[in-house]
């Protein structure tokens, strides 16, 4: 078997110095190269913080994470930074799009903060991301102009700018209509089958979940259920 | 376009009605600086143009007489004798010291004492100067103060002042007595009559040839003083101080001779430049709250930059480059509305003649200081506002906006 994209051992985080407020408590999760996986769960049952402690936008309190391989837990931040750029992509629910700056632009956004400034080839990349999400013809606008399903495909263009191995998505279709959510699903299960990058989605939407390939339910900071997919696998 | 800067201008133009309220913060405190600096230094440039347009920068003259004590009478109550004219010994080796000095530029001599000049039953009490216009002239120019006549000290001619004229009723052509110290007196003939715009000079000056001073005054062949011009207006007690050591004579320079006007003007020139710190302290205030706050505003958008892979230094480097924005673009924009305020002041306070009556000084070195100090101060004033948006936890913004 292929090493794992995600590895976590006995992962826990809690919020707090004096009055300590727990929130996950010792996850154990592997997450296999390629595997399109649904994380469910109540509010408040820590899918946020897992995805924040996946995408090393935060420190565990305790346990280990390794992502593609790599130990993570003891990074100092530039390290960090670095890695997180090239290794994993997010999608948020608001999107969180530069206002200020176009679709290409935004597209373009990690790969600048990277290098330090465009270039030509950066730019012929996020052209190909924005045609592969449908949206060549809209590439000079600004994100504000745009319907809030087209932002969201911007920023999964985004997402994929560094050619992540790991896409993190944190209810990407939650602020969207049935029919731009079930868009935008379909183009990231298309993305994940023709490029085979992993992804982890978070969402409540239980018929979006069960198009994933496996399901994780997260209640009260811990792993309720996991296994998957039935309805996919069969 | 490096991405720091790129994403600096983009904040900047998104949040456009911010930018334009600050640029013109910093626009008109730019202005005020400029407007006051300019004003002040006109104004001081102007005193000292007028003060050192009738007087020599620096003044050699002999020591005073001062009585020699013997050590066995050192108890004796010592008398402080009358000053009296005396020449300098050897003047024309202290000139040519004084010319090879650096610094110095020019050196004449010149003889001064009291005396009176008379005319039918008028007298006055009058300056008698003695000088060579040749060489004069180039230490203080009073050939262009003539209103009358011509600077001519030839023979037995003189030039008086506008005020002298008036007093005994004197023009161009006529005859004048001067009488000197021990009743040494002529008669001359008055070549020119000057206005230097100093009443106590008008009614008290009368210029001989250097000869006519030496004889009326009883100091054939010698000088009362060597008179100099510097390079640097502010070097010239230094300057006198050294001539002073190198002659054993007394060099006093044009602000030990005006202390009062030194002290007004230092006095002018602290208030200004107090006035300039509260400016530039409000502007660097107006900088930092308006980047604070747009740091609290784009704190979602920091957080997904840093997300994506954005650097907490470059996120830094952005709000710096904002604050240098600020200031550089607003300075310039100050310094344009500045020297447009200089230009309409000086139309309004124009004389009848057509000449400034205020004077501004306005110049490069202004500007570029300007431009410097308020680009400085956008940098600094960033300083927080962008060590607070480097330090943003990605997840806290992100979850919390």
């Amino acid at each position: 078997m292929a090493e794992p994209i995600v590895h976590l051992e006995q992962v826990r985080k809690h919020y707090g110095e004096k009055i300590i407020t727990p929130v996950l408590h010792g996850i154990d999760l592997e997450i296999q190269p390629g595997e399109f996986t649904a994380l469910m769960g109540p509010s408040g049952s820590g899918k946020s913080t897992l995805l924040n402690l996946l995408g090393l936008l935060d420190r565990p309190s305790s346990g280990l994470i390794r992502i593609a391989g790599t130990e993570t837990s003891g990074m100092p931040d530039r390290t960090r930074t670095r890695f997180r750029g090239e290794t994993i992509g997010f999608i948020f629910q608001f999107h969180y799009l530069l206002p200020a700056f176009t679709a290409l632009e935004n597209v373009m956004l990690p790969s600048m903060a990277r290098e330090g400034r465009p270039t030509d080839a950066m730019q012929r990349v996020a052209s190909e991301l924005l045609h592969e999400v449908g949206l060549d013809d809209q590439a000079h606008k600004l994100v504000t102009e745009m319907s809030g399903g087209q932002q969201q495909r911007v920023a999964i263009a985004r997402a994929l700018a560094m050619q992540p191995r790991l896409v993190l998505a944190d209810e990407p279709s939650g602020n969207l209509d049935t029919k731009s959510g079930r868009l935008v699903f379909d183009l990231m299960r298309r993305i994940n089958q023709a490029r085979g990058i992993t992804f982890l989605i978070v969402t409540h939407d239980e018929r979006l979940a069960h198009r994933c390939d496996r399901i994780v339910e997260l209640v009260d900071g811990q792993i309720a259920a996991d296994g998957p997919n039935v309805a996919v696998a069969t | 376009m490096p991405f720091e800067w790129l994403v600096a201008l983009r904040f900047l133009r998104e949040g456009r009605v911010q930018t334009f309220f600050i640029l013109t913060g910093v626009g008109v405190g730019t202005t005020v600086i400029i407007f006051l600096s300019a004003l002040i230094t006109g104004l001081q440039q102007s005193i000292i143009d007028r003060t050192l347009g009738t007087q020599a920068q620096v003044i050699i003259r002999m020591p005073d007489e001062v009585p020699q004590v013997l050590d066995t009478l050192a108890d004796a109550r010592v008398e402080r004798p009358a000053q009296r004219i005396r020449s300098i010994v050897g003047w024309q080796q202290t000139i040519e010291i004084a010319s090879r000095m650096p610094g110095v530029l020019a050196a004449a001599p010149s003889i001064a004492g009291p005396g009176f000049a008379l005319r039918s039953r008028g007298s006055k009490a009058i300056a008698l100067r003695g000088i060579d216009p040749g060489d004069y002239f180039r230490i203080v120019d009073f050939g262009r103060f003539i209103e009358s006549g011509s600077f001519d000290l030839t023979g037995f001619n003189a030039v008086i002042g506008t005020d002298l004229a008036a007093d005994l009723g004197i023009r161009v052509g006529d005859k004048i007595r001067l009488q000197a110290v021990g009743d040494r007196a002529t008669i001359l003939q008055v070549s020119g009559i000057i206005d230097a715009g100093v009443r106590d000079l008008n009614e008290r000056f009368v210029f001989v040839s250097l000869r006519m001073g030496q004889t009326l005054l009883g100091l054939e062949g010698g000088v009362s003083s060597v008179e100099l011009k510097v390079a640097d207006l502010f070097e010239a007690s230094v300057i006198a101080d050294r001539l002073a050591d190198r002659t054993g004579l007394r060099a006093e320079s044009w602000m030990q001779l005006n202390r009062q006007l030194m002290t007004g003007l230092r006095t002018q020139g602290s208030s200004s430049v107090v006035i300039q710190v509260f400016v530039v302290l409000a502007v660097a205030l107006g900088i930092a709250s308006v980047l604070a706050v747009s740091v609290v505003q784009k704190s979602r958008e920091i957080g997904i930059m840093r997300a994506v892979g954005t650097r907490s230094s470059q996120v830094l480097r952005i709000f710096l480059i904002q604050g240098l924005l600020v200031g550089l673009v607003g300075s310039v924009g100050g310094i344009f509305t500045g020297f447009g305020l200089v230009k309409f002041f000086e139309a309004l306070t124009r004389n009848p003649d057509g000449t400034a009556s205020l004077t501004f000084a306005l110049n490069g070195a202004l500007y570029v200081r300007t431009t410097v100090i308020a680009t400085l101060v956008g940098i600094a004033a960033a300083v927080l506002p962008a060590r607070r948006a480097s330090r943003l936890d990605p997840a806290e913004v992100i979850r919390y906006g």
